[in-house]
């Protein structure tokens, strides 16, 4: 694979659960290409919602090597790590995960002021906007919204700050079929048209149909692509 | 946006808002009325001192400034008082506490108003039977009096004679002999009020008195006035001490609480703005910034409820009680105040800046 932007090799993750220790990842080595749309499918326990965090840049690994757009996360610090989320991942989790106190709009302005980019014009954004059709929702509570509204709106903030990779999780697990494909849609657009690196983790082997590549993952180990 | 996300916060839960701001208001309203009524007691005082017009007061031995009671002066040193140079007139009074602060004062009626100019009577007139009692305006306010009015003190049915304007000498009036003779102490009173021929010589009457009365407290009026103070009331500055001790530690618990309980609520939020790649402080940023809005707003419903408090004690208890508003402790108020509220968002604040995001995202 040519110019990889994630670069997976021996990842392992170990959890400590009361006096357990539960191993989460076993090995995994992967790699991702810049624009690709890569599916991750498993069962529950299987170790993808964990890669997902590692990559996300949420917790570190026990072992193993994790580079994400030419960065070692295996070697920063919480503090870099914090820093990377800023800027180099972007979040759409199953449950949207919007702020209920701030409208769509400052959902998503949220998170350019956190990156500090408040005031850095993007023309970009208001062409994502027009393609996640919700420009005339955004001055709207996430409680107001539609799932399927609330999901775009979670997608817009999570590429406001032009991510390298866009990392979703079960992004249309909470969402009815016709949502679902609104979804997926917006997320094939953005990949299509913007270039955008998406990793999807899914149990829907409909979902997972939208990307380019599917890998599988059981009891921490990616266990083949089909 | 810090902001915004701030106020929306705030707005999104207005019962625990407008509860904590309410909790933060009554603890500096608790603070600025005591420190008012202390004030309030004090200037009251200090206007009745100045009210009798004399220019030197003379003290029993060992007494302090606000000793409401006691008569151990011989009244014929009033008339001693009166032949020394430079003295115009001397008036000997005596007090007697009949609960609380209220306390009954026993006056030459006659030598009072030569020095005075006397009481300004608002309703009836001067005592005229040995029952017959004088109140000024608040009291009678307190006490539902009217001229002609039966009231019970000191185990005595008086009739009140008379409604008199208040900042003068005390707010219960009977003729002098009348209150020796009830509390046993014929010819004595507690203290002696002295007017010079001339205010340029009252250090000289001073001096002369104190060469001449050894031992008893010999003053120019705005000496003794000056001694009227928060510190030269026994207690009082501690008293003090202890009420603001205990509003901030009701802040403290109030906003600890509050923040604790906003904290768990939004645990899930917390870790949404840490999957964002808000930092450590970010996140106790918001929070500090949320209780110094509500010790603010608190601190601003704090100064407004002093107001009614101020409303209640002069509508309820005049005769008893006096609260001045105080603008310099606003400031003072609100500092304690928001100082308790971040101390109290402190653990709060700590707790959730160490919430590791992925359980926070998982938080239900």
């Amino acid at each position: 694979m040519s110019d990889p932007i994630i670069q997976v090799r021996g990842l392992r993750k170990v959890y400590r659960v009361g006096d357990v220790d539960v191993e989460a990842l076993r090995g995994v080595t992967l790699e991702v290409g810049r624009g690709e749309f890569l599916c991750v499918v498993g069962p529950s326990g299987s170790g993808k919602s964990t890669l997902f965090h590692i990559l996300g840049g949420l917790t570190g690994a026990t072992a193993g090597e994790v580079i994400v757009d030419g960065r070692d996360l295996s070697k920063i610090s919480d503090a870099e790590r914090t820093e990377m989320r800023k800027r180099l991942v972007g979040f759409v989790f199953q449950k949207y995960n919007l702020l209920p106190t701030l409208s769509a709009a400052d959902n998503i302005a949220i998170a350019r002021h956190i990156a500090g980019r408040d005031r850095i014009a993007d023309p970009r954004f208001t062409e994502v906007l027009g393609l996640l059709g919700i420009g005339h929702r955004l001055d709207h509570k996430p409680r107001a919204l539609s799932g399927g509204e609330q999901q775009r709106v979670a997608i817009a903030r999570a590429i406001v700050n032009n991510p390298a990779i866009l990392l979703a999780d079960e992004p249309t697990g909470n969402l009815d079929s016709k949502n679902s494909e609104a979804v997926l849609g917006v997320l094939r657009d953005l990949n299509e048209r913007l270039g955008q690196t998406i990793l999807m983790i899914t149990h829907d082997a409909h979902v997972a149909s939208y990307g380019h590549r599917i890998v599988h993952m059981l009891d921490g180990e990616i266990v083949g692509t089909p | 946006m810090t902001n915004k996300l701030v106020v929306e916060n705030l707005r999104f839960r207005p019962v625990r808002t407008a509860l904590s701001v309410l909790a933060i208001g009554i603890e500096v309203v608790m603070i600025l009325t005591i420190v008012g009524i202390s004030r309030g007691m004090i200037v009251d005082s200090q206007r009745r001192m100045r009210g009798v017009g004399a220019d030197v007061l003379v003290r029993p031995p060992g007494t302090s400034a606000i000793s409401l009671s006691s008569a151990p002066i011989p009244e014929k040193m009033v008339d001693f008082i009166e032949r020394q140079p430079h003295v115009a007139s001397a008036v000997g009074t005596m007090n007697h506490p009949v609960g609380g602060v209220t306390v009954v004062t026993g006056v030459d009626l006659a030598r009072f108003t030569r020095m005075s100019g006397g009481f300004r009577y608002l309703k009836g007139g001067p005592p005229r039977q040995p029952n017959d009692l004088v109140v000024d305006r608040y009291y009678a306010q307190q006490k539902k009096l009217h001229a002609g009015s039966m009231v019970e003190l000191m185990n005595r049915q008086w009739r009140v004679s008379g409604i008199i304007e208040e900042g003068k000498l005390t707010r219960l009036v009977v003729p002098i002999q009348i209150l020796q003779d009830l509390t046993s102490n014929p010819g004595k009173i507690s203290q002696i009020f002295v007017k010079v021929d001339n205010p340029a010589n009252t250090d000289e009457v001073v001096l002369e008195l104190k060469s001449k009365l050894k031992d008893y407290q010999v003053y120019s009026m705005e000496e003794f006035v000056s001694l009227l103070s928060v510190d030269h009331v026994p207690g009082l500055a501690e008293f003090i001490g202890v009420i603001i001790g205990l509003s901030i530690v009701v802040g403290f618990l109030v906003v600890f609480l509050s923040m604790y309980t906003a904290v768990l609520e939004r645990t899930r939020e917390i870790g949404i703005l840490k999957a964002l790649g808000a930092s450590p402080s970010f996140i106790i940023g918001i929070l500090m910034r949320e209780t110094s809005v509500l010790a603010i707003a608190g601190s601003l419903i704090g100064i407004a409820l002093s107001y009614g408090t101020r409303w209640l004690i002069m509508t309820l208890v005049p005769g008893s009680l006096s609260q001045y508003i105080v603008p310099d402790w606003w400031p003072i108020a609100g500092g304690i105040a928001l100082a308790g509220a971040l101390l109290g968002s402190a653990y709060p604040g700590w707790r959730a800046a160490r919430q590791d995001p992925i359980e926070a995202l998982s938080y239900e």
